[in-house]
C-alpha cells in the first residue's frame, strides 16, 4: 500500500532524488506558468477581452476579494503568496481527474513543506507590517505567561495544516484506488468528483487559514491602536 | 517514513518558484489589466461627465441668450409700437391739421369768391339801376339823369338842416379861387347842370363860392361837393348801399343754414 507519491522514485543520486511529488508539482508548475502566459501575453485594457483572460481576472479578483474579507485591508501585498498557495492546492486536486496524474499535496512533505512557508510567511508578513519588535510583542500579549501558549499555538497550527490537507487528499487518492479494485467502473467516478469537491474545499481552507494567521499577526498591532 | 525532507526542501523551494512565476505571469499582469481598464472607466465617466456638464453649461447658456433675446425682442416690438402709434398720432395729426388748412384755404376761397360775387353783383346792380334810373327818368321826363341829378343834389343842398348847413358854410368860406371847393360827379355834368348847381350854391351859402367840377365814375350816378374835409353829396349809391345791405341780409340768411348743415 503506497501512501504518498514521494515512495515513486524516478531518480536518486545519495540524498538528492526526483520522486513523483517533485515531477507533478514541476509539471503543475510548468502548466499554471505557461497557461498564465499565454492567457497574459496579449492582455486586453478594452471593455472587449477573451475568455480565458474573463476566468483568470474573475480568479484573481476573487482571490483579493477573499482575502480583503479576512480583514487584510492591502490584499495585493499578499495575494503572490496566498493567491499561489491557493491556485496550487486547487490545481493539485483538478489534476486528480486525470488518470495517473499523483497530486503532488497527496504527500506529507509538500503539504509540511507549504505548512512551512506558512510558519515562515506569518512573522515575515507580521515583522513587515509592524516591525519585529511590535511583532514579538505580540507573543507576550496580554501578559508574559502566555508566549509558551502562543508558541505551541504556532507549531500546531502549522502541524495541522500540513497533516488536514494531506489527509484530505490522501485520503481522497486511497478511496479512489480502493474503490477502483472494488467498483471498477460507476462509483470510482462518482467518489473522485467527491474528490475534485474536497480539494476545493481543501484549497479553500488551507489559503483562507493561511491569510487568517497572516491577517492576525499583522492587524494585533493595529487593532490594538484602534482600541486605544 | 512520511515526511521526506529533501522533498519537503524541494517542494518549498518549488513553490516558492510558483509564487514568482505566478506574480510574474499572472497576477501582475492581470491586475495591471484590470487597473487600466477601471481608469480607462474612470477617465471616460469623467469625461462623460465633463462633456455632460458642458452641454449643461451650454444649454443654460444658450437658454440664458434666448431669453434675453426674447426680452429684446418684447422691447423692440414694444417701442416699435410705441413709435408707430406716435408717427400714426402724428401722421394724423398732420393730416387733420392738412386738412383742416384745406378746408381753412377752401372756405377762404369761397369766400373770396362770394366776396367777388357780391362787389360784381353790388356794381352790376348799381349800373343796372343806374342805367334802368337814367332810361326811365330819361323816357319819362325827357331829361338826362344828370339833370335831375343835379336838380336832386340842389335840392338835398336846399333843405339841408341848419347845424349841417352852418359846417358846410365855415368850410366854404376858406375856398377861393386858388383853392376851389370840389364837385364830384359820376357823369359829366352839362354846363346848364353846372351853372345851377353853382346858383343853387350860392344861394344856399349867401356867397360867391369858387367850384371845381370833377368826374368820378366810381360815384355811380351821384353827386358830391366837399370842401375842407365837410361834404354833402347824393347818390343812387346811397339808396344801393341800403340795396346792397338788404341783398348781404338775404344772403347772409341763406349761409348761415348751409354752414349749418
Amino acid at each position: 500500500m503506497r501512501l504518498s507519491p514521494d515512495e515513486i522514485i524516478f531518480w536518486q543520486l545519495g540524498f538528492f532524488k526526483l520522486n513523483a511529488t517533485i515531477i507533478f508539482t514541476w509539471v503543475l508548475m510548468l502548466v499554471l506558468a505557461i497557461g498564465a502566459r499565454l492567457i497574459t501575453h496579449k492582455l486586453s485594457v478594452d471593455l472587449k477581452r477573451s475568455r480565458w483572460q474573463n476566468l483568470l481576472e474573475i480568479v484573481v479578483t476573487g482571490i483579493e476579494q477573499q482575502i480583503k474579507e479576512v480583514g487584510l485591508t492591502q490584499p495585493r501585498t499578499y495575494l503572490g503568496f496566498l493567491g499561489t498557495l491557493f491556485l496550487f492546492v486547487a490545481a493539485a486536486s483538478l489534476g486528480t481527474v486525470i488518470p495517473g496524474f499523483e497530486p503532488p499535496t497527496g504527500s506529507l512533505s509538500t503539504t509540511t513543506a507549504l505548512a512551512l512557508c506558512v510558519f515562515v510567511a506569518v512573522p515575515l508578513f507580521g515583522i513587515a507590517e509592524q516591525g519585529i519588535g511590535g511583532f514579538l510583542k505580540s507573543y507576550v500579549q496580554p501578559t508574559f505567561i502566555i508566549l509558551p501558549f502562543n508558541i505551541i499555538s504556532e507549531i500546531s497550527r502549522t502541524l495541522a495544516l500540513a497533516v488536514r490537507l494531506f489527509g484530505n487528499m490522501m485520503s481522497g487518492a486511497m478511496i479512489i484506488a480502493i474503490l477502483l479494485t472494488i467498483t471498477p467502473f460507476l462509483f470510482p467516478i462518482v467518489m473522485t468528483l467527491l474528490g475534485l469537491l474536497t480539494g476545493m474545499v481543501q484549497a479553500y481552507i488551507f489559503s483562507i487559514l493561511a491569510a487568517v494567521y497572516i491577517a492576525a499577526a499583522a492587524q494585533v498591532h493595529k487593532t490594538k491602536v484602534k482600541a486605544q | 517514513m512520511l515526511i521526506d525532507w529533501f522533498t519537503v526542501g524541494a517542494q518549498a523551494l518549488n513553490f516558492l518558484v510558483l509564487v514568482w512565476l505566478m506574480k510574474r505571469f499572472l497576477y501582475k499582469p492581470i491586475l495591471h489589466a484590470i487597473d487600466a481598464r477601471e481608469e480607462r472607466i474612470a477617465t471616460e465617466l469623467a469625461n462623460a461627465d465633463a462633456t455632460k456638464a458642458e452641454a449643461r453649461q451650454e444649454r443654460d447658456e444658450f437658454r440664458d441668450k434666448n431669453e434675453a433675446m426674447d426680452r429684446q425682442r418684447a422691447a423692440l416690438l414694444s417701442k416699435a409700437t410705441e413709435e408707430a402709434q406716435a408717427e400714426h398720432d402724428r401722421l394724423l395729426d398732420e393730416a387733420r391739421q392738412a386738412a383742416a388748412a384745406l378746408r381753412a384755404t377752401q372756405q377762404e376761397t369761397l369766400r373770396n369768391k362770394q366776396e367777388n360775387l357780391h362787389q360784381a353783383l353790388i356794381h352790376r346792380t348799381q349800373q343796372e339801376v343806374f342805367a334802368i334810373a337814367r332810361r326811365t327818368l330819361t323816357d319819362l321826363a325827357g331829361t338826362s339823369l344828370e339833370e335831375r341829378l343835379g336838380e336832386a343834389f340842389t335840392r338835398r343842398l336846399r333843405k339841408m338842416d341848419d347845424q349841417a348847413k352852418a359846417g358846410l358854410a365855415k368850410a366854404l368860406e376858406k375856398t377861393s379861387e386858388t383853392e376851389p371847393a370840389l364837385v364830384r360827379s359820376g357823369g359829366d355834368l352839362p354846363a346848364e347842370q353846372r351853372a345851377a348847381i353853382q346858383k343853387a350854391v350860392n344861394e344856399t351859402f349867401s356867397a360867391d363860392i369858387h367850384l371845381r367840377f370833377k368826374t368820378e365814375p366810381d360815384l355811380i350816378g351821384g353827386i358830391e361837393l366837399t370842401a375842407n374835409g365837410q361834404k354833402v353829396a347824393w347818390s343812387i349809391a346811397d339808396y344801393l348801399a341800403s340795396l346792397e345791405k338788404g341783398v348781404n341780409d338775404i344772403l347772409h340768411a341763406k349761409d348761415i343754414p348751409e354752414a349749418e348743415v
